[in-house]
């Protein structure tokens, strides 16, 4: 571990040339494309996703008021379908990063072990 | 028995188990990865419990139970938001931070940028976040044993307070990460035992039917269908919904800027393990929040909720003990006792783990940001920083019991939703610009949080929730923080975000904009291979 002790206190902490290496490899280049290819559209649905249900909570709600079965309405279905798309996505999340994304930085990582445990 | 002396001894019993857990864990404690991060080695089902039982507050167990049970549909948008909110942290923050920090918010930041001013305004933020947070659990646990007790008298309440706040502060200084971890993790399992109990007990009351049990709620409460629509509270006017709107924007920023959040993604031993615990974590709460449905509109369905009934009294806040007793037999049964103390020491496990979670923050961020890198410069030892993070948890604890006895008579309800729009308005800015934008720097940081903070705090001071928004018709009490005659507000909404949120962001770019740092600029590349790949990342510590 570093010890904080060495560091100029006032600059940020070392700038080690072997990130600069990775940084110019085309795993890492393909490993942060797969990561924003799956995580700026997520983020992106599921915030305009809620933002929809909370403005048609205050502002439709005629709509959100209809009876679907029983005493369960739009507004109560709207509301768990919430649960369901936030588990949804987690799910797939997890699946994507282990299937897409984990391989490629586990490689990288071992690179950079490797390099510096030469040294 | 009675139920008060039940309740006693099952508050003793939650008190022992939790010294003596801080006993054990102080015994496991050897350097500062220890004390500030667990020796980040919790495995991921751990952590997501640990997280589950920070994240849960009695303003989630007793609030939205009690806001279902008073305002029925509307109650139960809060639940929404808080779970939502657990996606920001999975896919933006969770593991990324984990790779790139050490022990608190700051570090990611400090990185790449100048250490001493960006520290500076990471820790004020912590401080100021966590301080809100903690004032209102405490003066929360004041009222709750003051209630449950059934006694009105002022110097319980106070004994209360003092009495939490000194746990805490035991825990904190003894048991650190660790002690604080497994609270935590303790707290999760009475909480969710103690929910599915009173769940399962309402929905055979309507023969596990929803349905029947919504409109049980619907006719009881005498609302009719309206209890069971959106709108109820928050739909009265244009001003109250773009209000709401507002509240649920800061509440689904602002989970993954609270810093009593964030360092818990440092104590497990790498970023899969992160995701790995925010996915128990999104489990575990989301399983919560739905049970929240059936207490509240059990509460609503089973007990008098009217103006004048007790629930209502307590603003809510004992809709889910009271339904409990109602479960258990009534009052005067021992079914009924016996499930009212279970039900109120789950309640006082909840507070606990929660005050010690914001305490241990505060503390770490106090004497790792502040002391050993503002004020000694990065010539502290492990030593002396642990030594300075103990006493900053005296201090902090000292400050919180301080504002928390007068601030018992005041009505600081708003203070959790401040908590999260600081949170959306400081520190998520600054995080995300930093992960995801090169031409992040020192300025644009520092800018983005304390104008977030600033605006946050601004807007709220002149705001209804500090002035000007009349008095309880009931009980002639001011609804806001000031007395009733007086009135300076300018602000009409009562949550800033919807303002505040888009100002921290614009004041991170315009900040970053105006300035040039080429050394935040070329180490970027380090912090994005490190954030992403973990090589390089803070290791577990073997003992």
């Amino acid at each position: 571990m570093a010890d904080t002790r060495v560091e100029p206190h006032d600059r940020a902490e070392r700038h080690d040339p072997v990130y600069d290496r990775l940084h110019a490899t085309p795993e890492f280049g393909e490993l942060k494309k797969r990561h924003t290819s799956f995580v700026l559209p997520a983020t992106i649905a599921f915030l305009a996703w809620y933002l929809l249900y909370v403005v048609m909570s205050m502002w439709a709600p005629d709509f959100m008021s209809q009876q679907v079965v029983g005493n369960i309405n739009v507004a109560l279905v709207f509301g768990l379908l919430q649960f369901v798309t936030t588990f949804l996505i987690a799910w797939l999340y997890a699946r994507y990063m282990t299937a897409k994304v984990d391989p490629l930085a586990r490689e990288l990582e071992a690179d950079y072990r490797q390099e510096v445990s030469g040294r | 028995m009675s139920s008060d002396t039940l309740t006693a001894i099952l508050f003793v019993a939650v008190v022992v188990i939790t010294v003596g857990i801080t006993f054990w864990a102080n015994r496991q404690t050897h350097g500062a990865t220890d004390y500030y991060a667990g020796g980040r080695s919790f495995s991921g089902f751990q952590n997501g419990m640990a997280i589950s039982g920070d994240y849960m507050s009695a303003a989630s167990f007793l609030g939205i139970s009690g806001a279902i049970a008073l305002s029925g549909y509307d109650g139960f948008l809060y639940s929404i938001g808080f779970l939502v909110a657990w996606l920001v942290a999975l896919l933006l923050v969770a593991e990324l931070l984990r790779n790139s920090g050490r022990y608190t918010m700051a570090d990611q930041l400090a990185y790449r940028m100048r250490q001493r001013p960006v520290r500076t305004a990471a820790a004020t933020s912590t401080v100021v976040v966590s301080i809100f947070y903690l004032l209102a659990q405490m003066v929360g646990a004041g009222a709750l044993v003051a209630l449950l007790l059934g006694v009105t008298d002022e110097s319980v309440k106070a004994f209360t307070i003092v009495a939490v706040g000194l746990l805490m502060v035991f825990y904190v200084t003894v048991g650190g990460m660790k002690g604080t971890t497994w609270v935590q993790i303790v707290k999760a399992v009475l909480l969710m035992g103690g929910t599915i109990l009173i769940t399962v007990l309402v929905l055979a009351e309507f023969n596990f039917n929803l349905s029947s049990l919504l409109g049980a709620a619907a006719e009881n409460t005498g609302k009719g269908e309206g209890f069971l629509q959106p709108g109820l509270k928050y739909g009265v006017s244009t001003t109250s919904k773009i209000d709401f709107v507002s509240l649920g924007i800061a509440l689904v920023l602002g989970t993954a800027g609270l810093p009593h959040i964030l360092i818990r993604f440092y104590t497990v031993p790498t970023a899969k393990d992160a995701r790995t615990s925010v996915l128990w974590a999104i489990g575990l709460i989301g399983a919560f929040y739905l049970m929240t449905l059936a207490l509240g509109f059990g509460a609503a369905a089973l007990l008098n909720t009217g103006p004048d009934s007790e629930v209502a009294a307590s603003g809510g806040n004992l809709a889910s003990p009271l339904l409990a007793e109602f479960l258990g037999g009534g009052e005067g049964s021992t079914g009924g006792a016996v499930l009212l103390a279970l039900i109120s020491a789950v309640a006082f496990a909840t507070i606990l783990a929660v005050v010690a979670g914001l305490t241990l923050t505060s503390a770490s961020s106090v004497a790792h940001d502040l002391y050993a890198t503002v004020f000694k410069k990065g010539q502290a030892t492990e030593k002396e920083e642990v030594r300075v993070a103990r006493i900053a948890a005296f201090v902090i604890g000292g400050i919180a019991i301080g504002l928390a006895i007068p601030a018992q008579k005041l009505n600081i309800a708003f203070l959790v939703a401040l908590a999260f729009a600081v949170a959306a308005s400081a520190n998520l800015p600054s995080i995300i610009y930093n992960m995801f934008w090169k031409r992040f720097n020192t300025r644009g940081a520092t800018w983005a949080i304390y104008g977030g903070l600033i605006s946050c705090v601004v807007l709220v001071f002149f705001s209804p929730v500090v002035s000007g928004l009349g008095v309880n018709p009931a009980t002639g009490a001011s609804l806001s923080l000031f007395p009733a005659d007086v009135d300076f507000h300018w602000f009409p909404l009562q949550n800033p975000g919807i303002v505040s949120i888009p100002l921290g962001f614009f004041f991170g770019w315009l900040g970053t904009v105006t300035s040039k740092e080429p050394t935040a600029e070329d180490k970027f590349t380090e912090l994005e291979v490190r954030a992403f790949t973990g090589a390089g990342a803070e290791q577990a510590t073997h003992h």
